[in-house]
């Protein structure tokens, strides 16, 4: 007998889907947050599979903080033209041109909390009314509790303690005028399902997620990529190594981590017995137990 | 060559299924431990989170790891040492990813319990095995049932404290057949275990050879579940339309959504709902990739033979086998906000991808939740009260009971002035 049964990748995808095309029947102009990480990346390639023939109907949106790994911004301008999407840039850079953010100070000085403010910004200036977003529940623990659509007051603010229960598959985006919604199609995939789909799809990511040579240095146990951003002390000493990154966020809070695997099947082996979650290498989730909380809360991604 | 071997390694993931199933229970029942063992035999904790709650459970005086601390990631969470929300934890084995909606015990037990429930195949019991069946027991049986969850699996825990007794498990076992059948619930399944000791868990306990069952991790792995899905009744309520402005694809109209029920086929006719309209199916679509069949709960995009007019909350399905369409509806609510629900006060209300308003017409009974039995003289429903009620709509919904679809059976009332959703519903 024939099995109508759907593989979790499958499920997963089908869930993903529907919430993408509840976002564009629910809301008047939504945009998809794309960092040019594998986690938008999946996102983005299920928005198109969501909306074929048809194009994916809103912007993809890149909150730049200025400070981004080259290979990142490559693949971003090759991906968006690919698919031939609309890509508006979010500046952080002028955002603190404007005097809207004091860029930070010191050795560890980093974009990245400021990019809360220039996402707001880009919010308003567009009118967007929903952003999609690639965060995941299992990344980190406030991302835990939250919703897949997640309501913002208009301040942007999130209220954790205050949330929509979110029952079966039904998705409540009403709401005010001036308020939005954060919306996250993959709540429920782990950096695993992630990379099992990227190889099933055969979806291309950018190079720094491979294993590469790379000039380093460490900076409390986190393997840096050295850059014009970021201000090493005199003891931090400059090496060369074979690394990957786990995750593609701000150069200055993104650390990377030893590795061979220079094949997507090779760095499922790897994630099969890592022993350290990817945010690990975030040096941005360390400044305290609650320090994604708290941006979030302020509307973070 | 070397490509081929990588590529065996890596592809068992292709037939992996995705099993949801929800906890719920107390502190002191052991349930921490048991979804500890599962994740740690999984290797579904990692280091740096291990270490992190090992801290703060340490500084806080905790004898044990306090495995809370992994998704209680808000502030308020920790300092009241209380979960809030349902957290969701993963974990997989080579044959299933496995997610976990943990509901927790004291505070807004209901509304949360409801809600993990409301996606889940499997519902897992715990039963304290030196106090046999108790309120909370019957209180996780009756929202299993009432929230259609498949499968229900009763873990009669802390075995070690009873000697591994048979009798002890027996007489349980006896108990919450009786009850059980009070109700519905399609399979249910016995599991004597300890959580802390690992008899059971994952692997088979050589303390209890009289027990010839399998362990929870077996079922958890190989409990069947392609028959949770509704593959009977065809319904494919239209979420979106797609017209791509494109010269290539100038005449295409497809219908996009998720297949709530049923199989479709290409060439199947097919009837749409309210309009009546009848056609066949001329294509079905995942993208840029044609299908022959389609089934719940896909989301794909369908093309007709015929150019009709159909748009979103509209419903596809077989002339034969049509749902319900009523603007009067039975239900059985549970409710979830601070401000009671007002009797005869109107409400937003979402069904499958259809938007409509409803008033609400009587309140016939709230549901004594850990007796069963109906309270008919009192009728405000408070947060976390279930009760029967019935409701009338703007206009006609398209529906099944929910014993036979979850997803064309179930409703959300949102207040309209504060857009918050109230209330969550099950067509009786």
């Amino acid at each position: 007998m024939k099995s109508y049964n759907l593989t979790h990748l499958e499920e997963l995808e089908a869930e993903a889907i529907y919430i993408l095309r509840e976002v564009a029947s629910q809301f008047e102009k939504p945009a998809l947050l794309f960092s040019g990480g594998k986690d938008s990346i999946v996102v983005a390639h299920m928005a198109r599979k969501a909306f074929w023939p048809a194009k994916i109907p809103f912007p993809l949106v890149h909150i730049d903080t200025g400070h981004n790994f080259t290979e990142t911004i490559e693949f971003r301008d090759d991906f968006v033209q690919k698919i031939g999407a609309n890509l508006i840039v979010g500046s952080v850079q002028q955002s603190i041109n404007e005097g809207k953010v004091v860029e930070e100070k010191g050795f560890n000085a980093s974009r990245n909390a400021l990019q809360t403010v220039t996402l707001l910004d880009t919010i308003e200036q567009y009118k967007f009314d929903c952003a999609i977003g690639g965060a995941r529940r299992d990344e980190e623990k406030a991302r835990a509790k939250e919703r897949f659509f997640s309501h913002r007051d208009e301040f942007g603010q999130w209220d954790p303690k205050n949330q929509r229960p979110e029952l079966w598959n039904i998705f409540n985006g009403r709401k005010d005028m001036g308020e939005h919604f954060r919306v996250f199609p993959i709540s429920n995939w782990t950096e695993m399902d992630v990379w099992q789909y990227i190889l099933k799809e055969n979806i291309e990511i950018p190079s720094i997620y491979l294993a590469h040579q790379r000039e380093v240095f460490i900076r409390e146990g986190v393997i840096m990529s050295t850059s014009s951003f970021i201000q090493q002390r005199d003891n931090e000493v400059t090496t060369n190594m074979q690394v990957r990154f786990r995750t593609i966020g701000d150069a200055t809070c993104t650390g990377a981590v030893e590795s061979n695997a220079d094949s997507i099947e090779k760095i499922i082996e790897e994630v099969a017995v890592a022993r350290t979650t990817e945010r690990g290498t975030r040096s941005d989730d360390k400044r305290s137990e609650a320090a994604m909380e708290d941006r979030k809360k302020q509307g973070y991604f | 060559m070397e490509n081929s071997t990588t590529k065996n390694e890596t592809s068992s993931y292709l037939d992996m299924e995705l099993l949801r199933f929800s906890t719920a229970g107390s502190v002191d029942d052991g349930k921490s431990t048991l979804i500890g063992r599962l994740l740690y035999d999984s290797k579904s904790i990692f280091a740096d989170q291990y270490e992190a709650i090992e801290e703060t459970s340490r500084r806080k005086g905790d004898e044990n790891v306090n495995l809370a601390l992994l998704t209680d990631g808000l502030r308020a969470e920790r300092e009241q040492g209380i979960t809030i929300d349902v957290a969701y934890r993963y974990f997989a084995t080579p044959k299933r990813k496995f997610i976990i909606a943990d509901t927790p015990g004291h505070i807004q037990y209901t509304r949360n319990m409801v809600t993990g429930a409301s996606t889940s195949n499997l519902s897992i019991i715990l039963v304290d095995a030196r106090q046999g069946v108790v309120e909370q027991t019957c209180r996780h049986t009756f929202i299993s049932s009432l929230l259609g969850i498949p499968h229900v699996v009763f873990c009669i825990n802390k075995m070690d404290l009873v000697d591994y007794s048979e009798d002890v498990f027996e007489k349980i076992k006896k108990d919450l057949e009786a009850f059980s059948s009070k109700l519905e619930v399609r399979d249910i399944h016995f599991v004597p275990i300890s959580a802390l000791k690992g008899d059971n868990v994952v692997n088979k306990s050589e303390n209890m050879s009289w027990y010839q069952g399998s362990t929870l991790m077996y079922l958890l792995e190989n409990i069947h579940i392609g028959s949770d899905y509704n593959h009977v009744d065809c319904r494919f309520p239209v979420q979106y339309v797609v017209r791509p402005q494109l010269d290539e694809f100038h005449d295409f109209r497809g219908y996009s959504g998720r297949i709530a029920g049923g199989i479709f086929k290409k060439g199947d006719e097919v009837v749409v709902l309210p309009s009546g309209f009848s056609s066949k199916i001329k294509s079905i679509h995942i993208y840029n990739n044609e299908i022959e069949e389609a089934f719940s709960p896909m989301s794909v995009t369908m093309t007709l033979e015929d150019d009709i007019d159909i748009s979103r909350g509209d419903m596809i399905v077989r002339e034969n086998n049509q749902p319900n369409a009523s603007q009067d509806l039975d239900l059985m609510v549970c409710w979830l906000n601070d401000k009671p629900m007002i009797n005869g006060g109107k409400y937003a209300l979402k069904h499958t991808t259809n938007d409509a308003r409803c008033i609400i017409k009587e309140v016939k009974y709230k549901v004594n939740i850990n007796t069963l039995h109906r309270i008919e003289d009192d009728k405000v429903i408070n947060t976390n009260d279930i009760a029967r009620i019935t409701i009338r709509t703007t206009r006609p919904l398209l529906f099944d009971k929910y014993s036979r679809n979850r997803i064309t059976g179930s409703l959300i009332l949102i207040n309209e002035a504060t857009n918050e959703t109230v209330g969550a519903a099950m067509i009786v």
